[in-house]
């Protein structure tokens, strides 16, 4: 066989690993990134591997492991890479209208929501979660962004300040080099991290976001995350992220938290049918296309891409993205073709593996609408071999809701 | 790490002398690969060919082509591996043996390095 090593060859935040058969590369000497964990993911024996212009965890030891504790317990995930914009200033909410698809206008402080960043012919510059920071009066927005886009993103914001006339040096500020986040998610997550924060998470709803100090580290708490669990994301100063992770660590440790690396999160994130931007959306596709609509809208006064939105909701979608389960014990990965029940080629695979929670391979496609029913049978081409599959219901996997006793 | 009395690839599949042969893949390969969920191998009286694809092997990350490191014919398969592929990871020289093969040629086992020159191709 061959040795393994991350693909760059789609983009920078392709999630596929390709088998390189020459010998193993040791000689990358372009200087990746290294988030303010780094020292801690060695010292953790993390498998590392470029991601985009990161060095990144892609594992502790292994990856169902690691996603059967996130499933079952709780995991601590290092996502210090991901980007973070301040947009604030008495522009910021006229601003981030324009910019994001959703309706920021409906934000109280401490509020957060889903969002897509679209152009003006409706394909996806990134996908994003923007939240109104706690506080008085006009408090800023956090805009939480792709690591892989973060440069596009920006020139994307100056484009559109200048078009709208709106002063974006005053407006938006890039504080990613001085942010860390730390991910907790699990059915654990909320005990692990009200122990850490010495106080009740209860009232930190989905999407919402809160100030506290966590033994005297001054973080950002969100109930928000990237695994179908629910959990918490933990913005901090680059400085504390140590300190930080360390504690949350350690008395996690004992209940069953575990380090866990982006191969984990991947699969994560696939069973609950989360779009990951590179893959499954990109420069090309649309949100309706994606399935992503609800995040859409329309009856917004404006915002870019509305109208090309719009004309694509009344015209209708060519190929629609879905949700296939192989019925063999095959493993379908991004990019493989997606050929009809007679062997035509009718779509592509944006995101494929193993589903560690069903034991079975489960993949995201792009197929013409007329193949999108749940219980068509279509296959997917694995080394030139056709192999069954059925399109299913997405999500892949929904976590059972506490039940009140 | 790896045993002595083995024959290795530098496509990290290893040989065990005898007839017939047993072959499999090195740890540094399990390693590599992560958390295995699927092996694809040849049925019995497959005919291999030295330097040829002969099976798949899955892992939740990847999927990794298996090359022939002899020529020959498949006289057995590992039926273990079918219901049980994390074997290759948690035994990769004894449990996670893929196929037996009875060699076409002994002396294609000169092609092969020991285990010194197969830890050195590793290295670099």
């Amino acid at each position: 066989m061959g040795a393994v090593v991350p693909c760059h060859s789609a983009s920078v935040f392709c999630m596929c690993w390709r088998v390189e058969s020459l010998s193993i590369d040791n000689t990358a000497e372009i200087t990746l990134r290294h988030t303010p964990l780094f020292s801690e993911h060695q010292r953790l024996k993390a498998r590392l591997a470029p991601f985009g212009e990161w060095e990144k965890p892609i594992d502790y030891g292994s990856i169902i492991e690691e996603h059967n504790a996130t499933r079952r317990k709780a995991g601590l995930f290092d996502l210090s890479h991901m980007g973070e914009f301040i947009v604030s200033g008495p522009q910021a909410l006229e601003l981030i209208s324009v910019l994001l698809t959703n309706d920021p206008r409906v934000l109280n402080p401490g509020q957060g929501q889903y969002a897509l960043m679209c152009r003006d012919d409706g394909t996806i510059v990134d996908d994003v979660i923007v939240y109104k920071l706690p506080g008085q009066g006009p408090t800023p927005y956090l805009l939480v962004v792709n690591a892989g886009n973060m440069d596009k993103d920006w020139q994307w914001v100056q484009q559109v300040c200048a078009k709208e006339g709106l002063a974006g040096d005053s407006t938006v500020e890039n504080r990613s080099d001085q942010t860390a986040l730390i991910a907790v998610q699990g059915p654990l997550a909320e005990e692990i991290v009200a122990t850490s924060a010495e106080e009740s998470l209860a009232n930190v709803t989905p999407f919402s976001i809160r100030e506290a100090a966590i033994r005297g580290i001054p973080c950002m708490i969100a109930r928000t995350g990237y695994t179908g669990e629910d959990g918490f994301e933990i913005f901090v100063s680059a400085e504390r992220a140590l300190d930080l992770w360390t504690i949350i660590h350690g008395i996690g440790g004992p209940s069953g938290l575990r380090p866990v690396g982006l191969g984990a999160r991947d699969t994560l994130r696939l069973e609950a049918r989360l779009p990951l931007y590179g893959n499954d959306i990109d420069d090309t596709t649309t949100p309706l296309e994606a399935g992503l609509g609800r995040w859409v809208k329309l009856d917004k006064p404006r915002f870019c891409g509305k109208e090309a939105i719009e004309t694509q909701k009344r015209e209708g979608i060519r190929r629609t993205l879905v949700g296939l389960k192989m019925t063999d014990r095959s493993v379908p990965r991004a990019h493989y073709p997606v050929l009809s029940p007679v062997g035509a080629e009718i779509g592509i695979v944006t995101s494929g593996s193993f589903s560690p929670t069903l034991g079975y391979g489960i993949a995201l496609a792009y197929v013409p609408p007329a193949y999108a029913e749940v219980g068509s049978a279509v296959q997917v081409d694995i080394r030139s071999h056709p192999h069954p599959a059925l399109v299913v219901k997405t999500p892949f996997y929904r976590r059972r809701k506490a039940t009140t006793i | 790490m790896n045993p002595d009395d083995l024959l290795y690839a530098s496509s990290h599949e290893w040989v065990r002398r005898g007839d017939p042969a047993t072959i499999g893949i090195t740890h540094f390969a399990q390693d590599q690969l992560g958390d295995v969920v699927y092996v694809e191998l040849p049925v019995v009286g497959a005919v291999l060919s030295a330097g040829e694809i002969f099976g798949n092997v899955e892992s939740v990350k990847t999927a990794s082509d298996l090359y022939a490191p002899v020529s020959g014919t498949v006289v057995e398969t590992n039926t273990q591996l079918v219901e049980s592929p994390e074997l290759l990871n948690t035994s990769p020289y004894d449990k996670g043996w893929l196929i037996k093969v009875k060699l076409d040629n002994e002396e294609d086992l000169g092609n092969l390095l020991d285990r010194a020159a197969y830890e050195t191709n590793v290295a670099h």
